[in-house]
């Protein structure tokens, strides 16, 4: 019987106490400054791709989720003064360990891990994020490198 | 055989040896070494580090080229024996001769160093390749070739072979104390129709001017501009076009010069390096086939002093294209084939079909781009089948550099085992006109289009049975009733005999594509179901063994093992 009442006392206190489980999904976490979530690229302050393709990031990504495909002799139409560029950019979402080595070996601050902690598809090819995705989710990176400016 | 051995033979030279340290290590060397035209000329301070094995850094000196010594990165401290009054070596207390370090004249305090590549050693000199005093002349050297240069190497297709990365890792600093603006020189420049050249890059070495100067004969690259704004050039109105240009992006040690070709195609680390032999030509330069996930991306020249020293041509290192072509043979086919065949039922139909052919009626022509090993297989059943047989020779223009008129790259190879007829090709008109007169009525063709070398479609039409290989369609093929889908060299190992005899082996790159097999493999598979005599191959699984058989039944191979050619090559038995 007192062991009843002491464990009935305790959870009594948990009742009234402070809330730490979350209505996930409904609610969402608010994730700290230095989180390390999936990686995008981002562009500069003038629309410009900053990866140039050195392919680092492939040759240094553990899970090999990063492949990309370089412009070639032809290079890339529409690109202006840019030299260099990728012809096409993917990461596997469900390969990606959220590791951080890309961000770390970029040479051009071009990739950059994000916040998103959380992303879910209705197939394997989904999770595959080409060029255009990856940079309209990782948006303008706002610093005053512009490689390209002046070349 | 009308095939003779013409490659030269180094004539033994007297050699007097002096003694040197080196590192604290006494070694000697010979008073004299050959230069980069093979003439004898005092030993060098670098030739002396690099037969003891210590590397020196350097970015002009270059075996094949005439030194220049304008880099200064190959500097180094050294000391030479004290001589007295009396002519004689002055001794230490303890015995050993003096040795005096090279000084400034007016300033005994400091090092002076010499440069490596064009310092010939004298006796009792001492060579200091790691001391304090080098290293800091070395840094010293690096860090004003670096002072302009742009930070491009996440752009630069050399990132990863370069020289300049590599000393900077060694001998650089990970800051510039260079504070004034970098000097800015043409980038991109088209330098001719196969060459890009970014001049921020170059560090001045003038191995690319002198490589064509002296190796090639065309005296078409300067440095125009002074000081700082030094910049490489061609002559005005001149592009830089001879069919060895390449060979500058290979030896540019940065990457000032680099391929159109291969320009961003694919980072150098990502690379898969198999050895192998240029099939372009009779001349069988020796090359690394550069690929990634089964696709060829670059061949390069492979040292080989006997065949191609460092270089190739231009035209060999390009003709890859067709490997990577999407529409090759890659499954079996041909008219009597019906529906989805594996290779065995394919290989027992065709021995069935010619266990009736009647001697005298067969007739194989097998291209001299075939390998040594296919093209043993291929005479063993022309005996079994009486077949009269040949090879199609291919000439054209060649140069007294490396290419050769003779483009099969295998001619001697068919020579010596006996499949091509003497002179090659003679026997296709016979065969031509076997054909018309109904008396050859089956055919066996490999890796040649034969309506292109007089037996039109017409003559193949009459034939009972056509059985064809090959790596690419063409009229031949479609004419096939069996067609069986080949592997281009790189795809499979081998060995060619070049123009001089020298039998070369080359290892396999890529993959096969789809359902294609190395011909040698389904060769040997024919033969064997022929059971063993008068074969003898039985079940030869690979080409090991292939051709060590080989050169036991060919007598132009006689003594020669797989493993004995190594990867330099070795002369065959060529003389009749
Ligand atoms: S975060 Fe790590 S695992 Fe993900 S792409 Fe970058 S390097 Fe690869
Ligand atoms: S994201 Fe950065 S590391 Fe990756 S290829 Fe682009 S520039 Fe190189
Ligand atoms: S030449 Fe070498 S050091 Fe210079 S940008 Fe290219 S890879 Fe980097
Ligand atoms: S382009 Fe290359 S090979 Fe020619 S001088 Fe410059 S660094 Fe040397
Ligand atoms: S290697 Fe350039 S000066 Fe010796």
């Amino acid at each position: 019987m007192p062991a009843f009442i002491n464990g009935f006392k305790i959870t009594i206190r948990h009742f009234f106490s402070k809330r730490v489980t979350m209505q996930y999904p409904e609610e969402k976490w608010t994730v700290p400054e230095g989180y390390r979530g999936a990686p995008y690229l981002v562009k500069d302050t003038e629309n410009r791709v900053k990866c140039v393709s050195c392919q680092l990031c492939e040759f240094v990504c553990p899970p090999k989720a990063i492949r990309i495909t370089p412009p070639g002799p032809e290079g890339l139409p529409g690109v202006g003064n840019v030299e260099k560029g990728p012809k096409e950019f993917e990461i596997d979402m469900l390969r990606c360990i959220f590791c951080g080595f890309c961000q770390e070996v970029c040479p051009e601050e071009a990739i950059f891990l994000m916040k998103t902690y959380s992303l879910n598809g209705q197939s394997r090819k989904e999770m595959v994020f080409n060029k255009e995705k990856l940079l309209a989710l990782g948006g303008v990176h706002q610093d005053k490198i512009m490689k390209w400016k002046n070349k | 055989m009308s095939v003779t051995n013409t490659e030269n033979k180094p004539a033994p030279s007297p050699v007097e040896m002096i003694k040197v340290k080196v590192d604290g290590r006494e070694i000697e060397v010979p008073k004299m070494m050959p230069d980069w035209q093979g003439k004898l000329q005092p030993t060098t301070m670098l030739q002396a580090c690099n037969s003891v094995g210590i590397d020196v850094p350097h970015y002009c000196y270059h075996p094949k080229l005439p030194v220049v010594g304008n880099c200064r990165m190959c500097i180094m401290e050294f000391g030479t024996p004290v001589i007295g009054p009396d002519r004689k070596p002055v001794l230490n207390t303890d015995g050993t001769p003096k040795i005096a370090r090279s000084v400034l004249p007016y300033e005994p305090s400091t090092p002076r160093g010499a440069i490596a590549c064009a310092t010939p050693v004298s006796p009792g000199m001492e060579i200091y390749p790691n001391s304090p005093a080098t290293k800091q002349m070395r840094e010293s050297v690096l860090e004003s070739l670096l002072i302009n240069h742009p930070l491009d190497c996440p752009i630069c297709d050399q990132a990863g072979e370069c020289k300049l990365q590599e000393y900077a890792l060694e001998y650089g600093k990970s800051t510039s104390r260079f504070a004034e603006t970098k000097v800015h020189k043409p980038k991109q420049v088209d330098l001719g129709p196969r060459i890009v050249l970014d001049n921020e890059r170059c560090v001045l070495c003038t191995r690319c001017i002198r490589f064509t100067k002296d190796i090639i004969g065309d005296d078409v690259l300067g440095i125009t501009h002074r000081g700082g704004h030094n910049t490489i050039a061609t002559f005005p109105g001149t592009p830089f076009d001879n069919n060895y240009t390449l060979n500058t992006v290979d030896i540019c040690p940065v990457g000032a010069l680099t391929s159109k070709d291969f320009r961003f195609q694919m980072r150098v680390w990502f690379l898969k390096e198999a050895k192998s032999i240029c099939a372009s030509c009779a001349t069988g330069c020796n090359i690394v086939v550069g690929s990634r996930e089964n696709k060829v991306l670059r061949y390069e020249p492979r040292e080989n002093e006997a065949v191609n020293s460092y270089w190739m041509c231009d035209s060999g290192r390009l003709n890859y294209k067709w490997i990577n072509r999407e529409d090759r043979i890659t499954r079996l086919g041909g008219s009597r084939l019906k529906g989805e065949t594996a290779w065995s039922s394919v290989l027992s139909d065709i021995v069935g079909v010619l266990s009736k052919a009647a001697s005298g009626s067969v007739a194989i022509v097998a291209s001299a781009r075939q390998t040594n090993e296919e093209l043993f297989l291929l005479k063993k059943l022309a005996v079994k089948y009486g077949a009269i047989t040949d090879s199609v020779p291919r000439s054209d223009k060649g140069d007294a550099i490396l290419l050769s008129t003779d483009r099969n790259p295998n001619s001697t190879g068919a020579t010596l085992i006996g499949i091509a007829a003497a002179p090659m090709g003679s026997n296709l008109p016979k065969i031509a006109e076997g054909i018309r007169v109904g008396q050859i009525k089956t055919m066996v063709v490999f890796g040649e289009d034969l309506t292109q070398h007089g037996i039109g479609s017409d003559l193949l039409g009459k034939l009972e049975t056509l059985i064809v290989s090959d790596i690419l369609r063409n009229q031949t093929t479609a004419l096939a009733h069996y067609l069986l889908p080949g592997c281009a060299h790189v795809e499979k190992r081998g060995s060619f005999v070049n123009v001089k005899g020298r039998v070369q082996r080359f290892t396999q790159a890529i993959d096969s594509k789809g359902n294609s097999r190395p011909e040698w493999e389904f060769l040997s598979e024919w033969v064997s179901l022929l059971g063993a005599p008068p074969c003898g191959v039985g079940v030869v699984a690979n080409i090991e063994s292939l051709f060590n058989q080989m050169a036991q039944e060919t007598p132009g191979f006689a003594g020669l093992t797989w493993a004995q050619i190594g990867d330099a090559g070795m002369i065959a038995q060529v003389h009749s």
